[in-house]
């Protein structure tokens, strides 16, 4: 794909992390907040090729980690309605709730169903005018804007039978919430370069301010993470706190203007309990009251769920960048994509399954890998 | 978050008063959501996330970035030391590719 | 026993990848062909069994029949939709059953055709499928020699369920399975992967996108023929369906108590099957495939037996990918792009498309 493949380039990758190398001359512990960031870095092996003084602490940018467990309980309630058609992202569908999962409500009847984009669901109530559709609108600011749009759609359209879950969360309180923590480890952000596609740049040079660590603005191809990474540890090398944008050809310093206004339009800033973390004031979006007839909160009337985390359950700190998900003792155990106690071990940018996925080699539990059974199947 | 990739517009039109585009992604085409990028036009390169254009691709801003890492391995050789390497990149840099302090 | 409908992809919703060790009732993960299949035929269908159960169960069973080993295959298919871009059910239904017959080195002699066919269902449709089944039938050389068909009510059943069971002959000498792998055997692919998942996915409802991706669904028991011609050994064949490369590959690693050593820039993906998984978010290594199968050849063979590869209709694109390693059995790994490495793990279920 043209302007994709390649910022994958490996020889230009190589010339980046000799950079990388020969800059950093002590330890520093960077933060990318994004979670195809991280999914990126595992993917592409980047944390075993950095050197070793450059620690990659894996953010909370990861929608499906984050959104909150009530949130999820609500989902699975009004997904197992019947008449309803509850349609999503496929990343949400393992997400577990309090005891269930959408895969399970699908098992057990409801009619679930993965889409591409809001506008797929939007057109499904338009197609099923005797059934209620409700999509779940997770996600960062990049996906606000689909999502708004089509509730605006909708209104316009006056497409009664459709109706929106939102649980939104905002980056930069994300940032600030990490930096207020007593036992933050991070010198350094590589910020979400989608998000701030959307939003601009505006926001972080107050948090470059509060805190003084550096901020660059990073992309998700290899290269484009290694110069976000360079850049970094350029700053800090330096001495220096400021923010960089490295990935220009998509983030102009004001973001995209008519997505900011209909976000300004269609939603309304909440505090929000991010799952694993808690409560971060200010942190995310809700359907704002002039939509309030779209809001599935209000439609299905979900009230009195009662929510239960596993208990040995430690994806907060690993969202948190305090521990490495090996470090849980849970993990590869008791915890594993196919039985996963938290979302971190759920979405394949999740911090704990990109882990489990590319790093067993590394970090093997204590007990060996079981052996698979015979095949007995294709 | 923010699987949002890089395509080319292949052709523009209003359906239900609503800015749609086909957008081409090396081969692989689907139809785009464009109402967030109001003077879109055929030819443009757009990064799309869900069925939406969010933002436009700057291709000369893209060649420039490559060329900036081109040129660092090059520079890499005559220079070596970082600390020269970047006050080099400070002159080098202009103000739209370069560093927004503050 | 083979995997059922779901190791085809499933148009109304995803498999289920969890375990439910104690649901009392079937759920979709039943049908996937992974670890849930393996458990259902492990605790429910052996057991019950009893006696008359063999103690192996893979894609084919290898019988001695007076002397001769007969290999003896089935599989079910309920595919939606019953038309894709590049074929049909149809095809799927005897490319299917032959592939797992000719995994085991057999060549495939005869099919038995049985449909499951729901009232109200076009007569033209039905029409389609089975001139397909005609047609691939012939191309492999095999014949449909028996069969059976059902109707059942409006509602009950999805339009088309067909099943076709074969049986083939194994030549003397041939020993071929997913337990013959060793350290040093190269890994070699037919050609290019990926293509049949995306096909398929390219008209799934919500996801439509256009691509000029059409499936490869094809007869391989030619190209085995060919492979085992050249006088070389093969260890291992297997066709990489549902669930891709990494599935097979992780499934044979677990099976032999091989590691195994990827080099992804060597992978055959073509670039509108890379196009299309960067679109949503997808790894062609767990993309499913049809018309393409993967063999573990020991070094001293893997040049002659790839040579007889690409002078085959099927074979043409075959490629060396990756080689067994006696380090982390079961496990496998694969050499990124950048040089780094990263697991490749069993996947779980259909690959989900992402927004992260």
């Amino acid at each position: 794909m043209k302007y994709l493949d390649e910022f994958s380039n490996p020889d230009l990758a190589r010339h980046l992390l000799d950079q990388i190398r020969s800059a950093a001359t002590r330890p520093w512990a960077i933060m990318e907040v994004c979670g195809g960031q991280t999914h990126s870095i595992i993917r592409h092996g980047i944390d075993q090729l950095l050197p070793d003084a450059v620690e990659m602490i894996h953010g909370p940018g990861c929608p499906v980690c984050v959104t909150p467990l009530e949130i999820i309980d609500k989902a699975l309630e009004v997904a197992a309605r019947p008449g309803v058609i509850f349609c999503s992202f496929g990343d949400m569908l393992r997400v577990p709730g309090s005891s269930s999962d959408l895969f399970r409500v699908k098992s057990a009847g409801g009619d679930v169903r993965v889409v591409y984009s809001p506008l797929d669901a939007l057109n499904l109530a338009r197609a099923n005018p005797d059934r209620q559709v409700v999509f779940f609108g997770i996600g960062f600011e990049t996906t606000a804007p689909a999502n708004a749009m089509t509730v605006y759609q909708a209104q316009r359209l006056g497409i009664d039978n459709f109706s929106l879950l939102v649980s939104h969360v905002l980056v930069p309180p994300a940032i600030a919430a990490i930096m207020e923590s007593p036992t933050c480890r991070v010198q350094g952000f590589l910020a979400a370069g989608h998000v701030c596609s959307v939003m601009g740049t505006a926001e972080y040079p107050p948090l470059v301010d509060r805190y003084g660590v550096p901020i660059v603005v990073t992309g998700f191809e290899p290269l484009d993470i290694l110069e976000g990474i360079r850049r970094t540890v350029l700053q800090l090398e330096q001495g220096r706190a400021e923010l960089e944008n490295a990935y220009p050809r998509v983030v102009p310093p004001d973001g995209n203007p008519a997505a900011k206004a209909m976000l300004a339009d269609v939603f309304a800033v909440t505090d929000r309990a991010w799952r694993g973390i808690g409560m971060i004031p200010a942190s995310g979006w809700r359907l704002a009251d002039k939509y309030r007839d779209y809001d599935a909160e209000v439609r299905f009337d979900v009230g009195g769920i009662r929510t239960e985390e596993s208990s040995i359950c430690r994806s907060g700190e690993v969202l948190q960048g305090l521990i490495k998900p090996h470090e849980c003792a849970a993990f590869g155990k008791e915890c594993t994509p196919r039985n996963p106690l938290g979302a971190t071990m759920v979405s394949s940018e999740g911090a704990c399954a990109a882990y489990y996925l590319y790093r067993r080699l590394e970090h093997a539990p204590a007990a060996e890998r079981a052996p698979e059974p015979a095949s007995v199947g294709r | 978050m923010c699987l949002a990739v890089p395509g080319q517009v292949v052709s523009v039109e209003d359906r239900d008063h609503t800015r749609m585009a086909e957008v081409d992604f090396g081969g692989v085409r689907k139809d785009v959501c464009c109402e967030y990028i109001p003077d879109v036009a055929s030819g443009d390169y757009v990064i799309v996330h869900v069925g939406f254009a969010i933002q436009r691709l700057d291709e000369e801003s893209a060649l420039n970035t490559l060329a900036e890492f081109e040129q660092m391995g090059i520079l890499e050789e005559e220079f070596g030391d970082q600390f020269a390497l970047a006050a080099r990149q400070a002159g080098l840099d202009d103000p739209e590719n370069g560093r927004t302090a503050r | 026993m083979s995997g059922s409908d779901l190791e085809r992809p499933d148009f109304d919703g995803w498999v289920c990848p969890l375990p439910l060790r104690d649901s009392p009732t079937i759920v979709m993960g039943h049908g996937g062909g992974g670890a849930m299949s393996a458990e259902l035929v492990e605790h429910l269908f052996l057991p019950a069994f009893g006696a008359a159960a063999a103690p192996e169960l893979g894609d084919s069973a290898v019988l001695d029949v007076g002397g001769a080993q007969l290999a003896f295959s089935t599989d079910s298919y309920v595919v939606r939709p019953m038309f894709f871009p590049g074929g049909s059910i149809g095809d799927l239904a005897v490319n299917g059953t032959v592939n797992d017959l000719a995994m085991s080195g057999a060549q495939p002699v005869a099919l038995s055709t049985a449909f499951i066919l729901e009232e109200g269902t076009a007569l033209a449709d039905i029409g389609r499928v089975a001139e397909a089944m005609g047609r691939a039938a012939s191309v492999a050389g095999v014949r449909l020699v028996t069969g059976d068909t059902k109707v059942v009510d409006a509602g009950h059943g999805d339009r088309v369920y067909v099943n076709t069971a074969g049986v083939g002959v194994i030549p003397d000498g041939v020993r071929i399975g997913p337990t013959q792998a060793r350290p040093g055997d190269v890994v070699i692919v037919s050609g290019d992967v990926g293509v049949h998942g995306i096909a398929v996915m390219s008209c799934r409802e919500g996801l439509e996108f256009g691509t000029e991706v059409e499936s490869d669904s094809a007869p391989l028991n030619g190209l085995v023929a060919a492979m085992l011609a050249t006088g070389g050994q093969v260890h291992v064949l297997r066709d990489p369906t549902r669930g891709g490369l990494a599935a097979t590959l992780n499934e044979i690693a677990g099976s032999s108590r091989v590691g195994v050593e990827l080099v992804e820039r060597d992978l055959p993906v073509p670039q509108p099957v890379a196009d299309a998984c960067g679109l949503l978010g997808l790894d062609p290594l767990f993309v499913a495939n049809e018309g393409k199968l993967v063999a573990f050849v020991p070094p001293e063979d893997a040049d002659g037996v790839l040579a007889a590869m690409r002078a085959h209709e099927h074979g043409k694109g075959a490629v060396a990918v990756g080689r067994c390693v006696a380090e982390h059995p079961g496990i496998v790994v694969t050499k990124t792009g950048l040089g780094g490495t990263r697991v490749v793990d069993l996947p779980l279920g259909e690959q989900l498309p992402r927004i992260c």
